[in-house]
């Protein structure tokens, strides 16, 4: 363990180096000043998952103070697939087209990361130019160094947290299942009631490996780079068998899936399901504010802990904003920024900071936030289980692909 | 600012190959190279993309390495698990929605044409044609879905649903909805297609002849007109086919998912984060458009065959054809297609409304304009672009087709039917199998992501459905009133503006209200393009359609429907009023 961490470090640091080296950016103009004059004027091009109305309209937020702070026009693009976005900087960079990038800043984390890293389209590192980079709480929320495994060395800016949850809904569901089995277990005594949206959707993704986290007699091998078939089809075996029984019971015993997680919360709040996956603690609760699902609904993990992560921005290697992308990402990160996005009445999304780190008023308007009826206390929900190595869950999206008969 | 240049340089060695220049230069901004530079405008980049599908089709794509013309990619294609079930969609769904189509346009047309409600039916069916196929595909979604508006204004109370029925309706395996989605859209089309073939082929006195020798309507309209009117009528069928077979929008709302169809199994694999999936991609691209051909040829083959089998039939004497079943069928079908239409566009408008709407409530339990207020900003954008984009690319189309037409006019030739064949083309090639190859050409061309390449991508389709719109009535205006201007001492330029033109108001406005009307329900176009960059009321739909929260959904499929429907009404209403001591020019 301890030589494969040395080895992960030596790695980062290696990497580090050599993108300095490579960029000769990073020691010659990090004069925050210097960046945030030459960003003021810039024209922000965020491409960012456009999914929920809620998570839009705090972006358009972000593009308000943004122009009024720094005079930065933030455009955000919506992507329904950030996959799109590697596809996308990959193409420019095959025809060529080395600068003024049709992408500035990018919504992003593990696989798409550890894509647009593995081919050098990503700008960096960066974050150490930012100021509020130090008030990020990397001592406690590891993945806020480590995404999916892959070591982040700076690459990419964090923006927030998420745990793996379920939202269900009270007045339907009397005892919650506690584990990956029980919810089996569950879904045979209540049939047609649960589903989770096909992969590549995150969540149906995440899902995916929550269930191999928890099914995998060694779940240690998940955490190195997948190599071989045979160690593949080994460790994944359980999984499939538990898919197998699983979605006879499912909503439309599993011939069908809805295509995104928002689909998943109109099955939800329709009554066609009884449970919805969720990757962010305080969602019930802001949607029981927005109207979007019933004052009913709470949340629920599992005893064993759930899976976590950290979602981050980058920024792709060809961005002629640079400038003005490194501003809003250190934006992102601030105090204010961060408490806006944890109140459920905007977002509801845990806050990547070491609140002891912040000064005495904002660790008061931290405090201040009324998290919701639906939300989990920290107490509650329970431990936090690392990504897998993303190489594992390319290969399951397309396995599973194969196997359900998209 | 080139032209300048060329006109000096031409200036300049004006005494050596001066006569050249000028001639070439002289040709260059003459009506009479209109048809060619349109022709080029057009066709050029069609081409150019269907090239660069072809090539990754065959393995040669050297960014990832594909430096060898190799079967590899078909290989791929042909062992996907996905792909046999996804052909099979596809082409159930497509021939499905054509046939049906047709079948429904020609037994209302044959039952009720010459009626009061055959007129009333066709001023209803011009907005279906109007709005954009994906605001309808929404529209219907929200309808027809397990818990949409239908299934909770009959539950509980009549059905017992407490909660939704555990059914695919929409994304159903067989693509029934998609199929039902398209035949809403594409029978008006045929209809009113049918309709303007009528009126050019005498087959009101054929029609009034066989009812004198004792034809039933149906019977009469079948054997006497249908022979004459189907040649005009082809090459719209095939357009239909041809889209049904292709279309992406529609059935990301409504298709099949687990397979989907080909086009969106196409679409993965072009913006799957793995490179190699791109040859795999071109191929199924290049599959589709053999699918598209295929179907054509199979088509026509199908037509020669039903008319050898029914030329017995025709001639055979008997007056009555299912009279009663027919006229009484085609008129409740319509009704139906009328009814699933504005219910389509209210539960769309309520949605927009609403707050908090529980299944099975029949209605909204609390309103609000929180949907609207919020994405102002958004809406402005995105409403902004698709109104620049879609009137600039509508004036270029008319400024081009109007060129032509006047080119025709004075030169006396009119463009046979291979010229309507090749502005048929973007609408027969599967819009997946080369706007890809577009995207390409725009990022070498460096015009990727510009309103340039937003412009041309949807005047490509624009320019079809204007030339189609606006050659008839400009073919057909009396040439007696320039004829007088020119004896008048008007130049042939004053004749065009101050005569020609203004008479012409009434279909230059109506042409232009298409155009629009097609350019607002680009979508794919508009993704590649775009480059992300650009965002339209239908990218936005569809793109959220997928994402479910239908108060905002709804909120863009609204604004995306009225914009068209906007035009159209400012179209039919702007004659009306600078016309209105006008009576002839009037038109309404």
């Amino acid at each position: 363990m301890v030589r494969k961490s040395i080895g992960l470090m030596a790695l980062a640091a290696g990497l580090f180096c050599s993108l300095i080296a490579q960029t000769g950016w990073a020691q010659s103009s990090d004069n925050w000043t210097d960046i945030k004059a030459r960003a003021e004027g810039q024209t922000l091009y965020w491409n960012a998952w456009g999914g929920s109305e809620r998570i839009n309209n705090y972006i358009s937020w972000v593009g308000k103070e943004l122009w009024d702070q720094y005079g930065i026009t933030l455009i955000h693009v919506k992507v329904t697939d950030t996959a799109d976005i590697v596809s996308r900087v990959l193409a420019e960079k095959t025809a060529g087209k080395d600068s003024n990038g049709s992408v500035d800043l990018v919504w992003i984390n593990g696989e798409n990361f550890a894509s647009m890293k593995k081919n050098g389209l990503l700008f960096g590192p960066f974050t150490q130019n930012l100021p509020n980079y130090a008030l990020v709480d990397v001592d406690n929320k590891a993945t806020t160094t480590v995404d999916f495994m892959v070591p982040v060395g700076g690459m990419e800016a964090p923006w927030g947290m998420a745990k793996f949850n379920f939202i269900y809904d009270s007045a339907r569901v009397k005892s919650t299942p506690n584990s990956i089995t029980e919810l089996l277990a569950w879904s045979e005594k209540h049939p047609g009631s649960f589903t989770y949206p096909s992969p590549p959707d995150f969540l149906g993704s995440t899902f995916l490996k929550q269930a191999l986290l928890e099914l995998a007699a060694d779940p240690t091998i998940l955490r190195a780079k997948v190599r071989k078939s045979t160690t593949f089809e080994s460790a994944t075996a359980p999984l499939w068998a538990y898919l197998d029984k699983l979605h006879p019971n499912l909503w439309r015993s599993g011939t069908q899936f809805p295509v995104s997680s928002a689909a998943q919360q109109q099955l939800l709040d329709d009554g066609e399901v009884n449970i919805q996956l969720s990757f962010n603690p305080g969602s019930a609760s802001s949607l029981i504010k927005s109207g979007e699902l019933s004052p009913n609904v709470r949340t629920f993990v599992f005893e064993k802990g759930t899976i976590g992560n950290t979602h981050f921005v980058a920024i792709p290697y060809n961005s002629s904003s640079k400038e003005a992308a490194m501003v809003a990402a250190d934006f992102l990160m601030s105090p204010k920024a961060q408490a806006r996005k944890q109140d459920p009445e905007y977002w509801g999304d845990d806050t990547v900071l070491a609140i002891d780190k912040l000064s005495a008023a904002d660790q008061k308007t931290f405090a201040a936030i009324e998290l919701g009826v639906a939300t989990l206390s920290p107490q509650e929900l329970g431990p936090t289980l690392l990504e897998p190595h993303p190489s594992w869950m390319e290969r399951i999206e397309k396995e599973w692909l194969k196997r359900y008969g998209q | 600012m080139r032209d300048q240049a060329h006109t000096k340089q031409s200036l300049n060695h004006g005494r050596t190959t001066g006569f050249l220049w000028s001639d070439a230069l002289g040709w260059l901004f003459s009506l009479r190279s209109m048809p060619v530079l349109t022709l080029l405008a057009f066709l050029g980049p069609v081409l150019a993309g269907l090239i660069s599908t072809l090539l990754p089709a065959f393995g040669y794509l050297p960014v990832i390495g594909g430096e060898e013309l190799s079967f590899k990619p078909w290989a791929e294609l042909f062992s996907h698990p996905a792909l046999p079930q996804a052909l099979f969609n596809t082409l159930t769904s497509g021939l499905a929605a054509t046939v049906i189509s047709l079948i429904l346009a020609i037994g209302f047309v044959s039952a009720w044409q010459g009626t009061k409600s055959f007129q009333r039916v066709r001023t209803i069916l011009a907005p279906i044609l109007a709005i954009p196929h994906s605001a309808l595909a929404i529209g219907l979604a929200f309808l027809i879905a397990p818990s949409g508006w239908i299934a909770r204004l009959v539950s509980p109370w009549a059905t017992g649903w407490e909660t939704p029925p555990d059914v695919a309706i929409i994304h159903d395996p067989n693509g029934l909805s998609l199929i039902l989605g398209l035949v809403i859209k594409e029978t008006p089309y045929l209809l009113l297609m049918m309709i303007a073939a009528l009126d050019q082929n005498e087959a009101n006195q054929r029609l009034c002849l066989a009812r004198t020798l004792g034809y039933k309507p149906v019977a009469a309209w079948i054997k006497a007109v249908l022979p004459v009117i189907y040649r005009q009528i082809r090459l719209p069928i095939f357009a239909v086919l041809a889209f049904s077979l292709s279309v992406v929008d529609v059935a990301l709302i409504l298709g099949p998912t687990a397979p989907p169809t080909l086009s969106i199994l196409v679409l993965r694999w072009f913006y799957d984060p793995d490179l190699s999936y791109r040859t795999l991609a071109a191929a199924g691209a290049v599959l589709q458009l053999l699918v598209v051909i295929g179907s054509i040829s199979m088509w026509r083959l199908g037509e020669v065959v039903l008319s050898n089998i029914s030329k017995q039939w025709l001639v055979n004497g008997r007056r009555d054809l299912f009279e009663g079943l027919v006229s009484a069928l085609s008129k409740w079908v319509m009704k139906l297609i009328i009814t699933a239409f504005f219910g389509s566009f209210a539960v769309i408008l309520v949605w927009s409304f609403t707050r908090r709407w529980r299944y099975p409530d029949a209605l909204p339990s609390v309103w609000s304009t929180q949907s609207w207020g919020s994405n102002l900003y958004n809406l402005f954008w995105s409403g902004g672009t698709t109104l620049a984009v879609g009137l600039a690319s509508s004036v270029i189309a008319i400024a081009l087709v109007v060129a032509c037409l006047e080119n025709e006019k004075r030169r006396g030739k009119t463009a046979g039917t291979g010229a309507l064949w090749l502005l048929y083309l973007p609408l027969m090639i599967p819009q997946v199998s080369f706007l890809f190859g577009v995207q390409i050409v725009t990022i070498r061309l460096g015009i990727d992501s510009s309103w340039l390449s937003m412009i041309w991508s949807h005047l490509l389709f624009v320019l079809p459905y204007v030339f189609l719109s606006l050659s008839d009535p400009y073919r057909c205006q009396d040439d007696r009133y320039v004829g007088i201007a020119l004896s008048l001492g008007a130049s042939p330029a004053r004749a065009f503006w101050r005569v020609r033109l203004p008479m012409l108001l009434r279909p230059l406005l109506f042409a232009l209200a298409v155009g629009f009307a097609v350019s607002v329900a680009q979508y794919l176009p508009t993704l590649f393009a775009g480059g992300g960059r650009f965002s339209t009321l239908t990218t936005e739909a569809v793109n959220m359609a997928a994402s479910g929260n239908r108060r905002v959904v709804g909120v863009y499929a609204l604004l995306q429907a009225l914009l068209p429907l906007l035009a159209f009404s400012a179209a039919l209403g702007l004659p009306a009023f600078i016309f209105r001591n006008r009576r002839s020019l009037r038109g309404i």
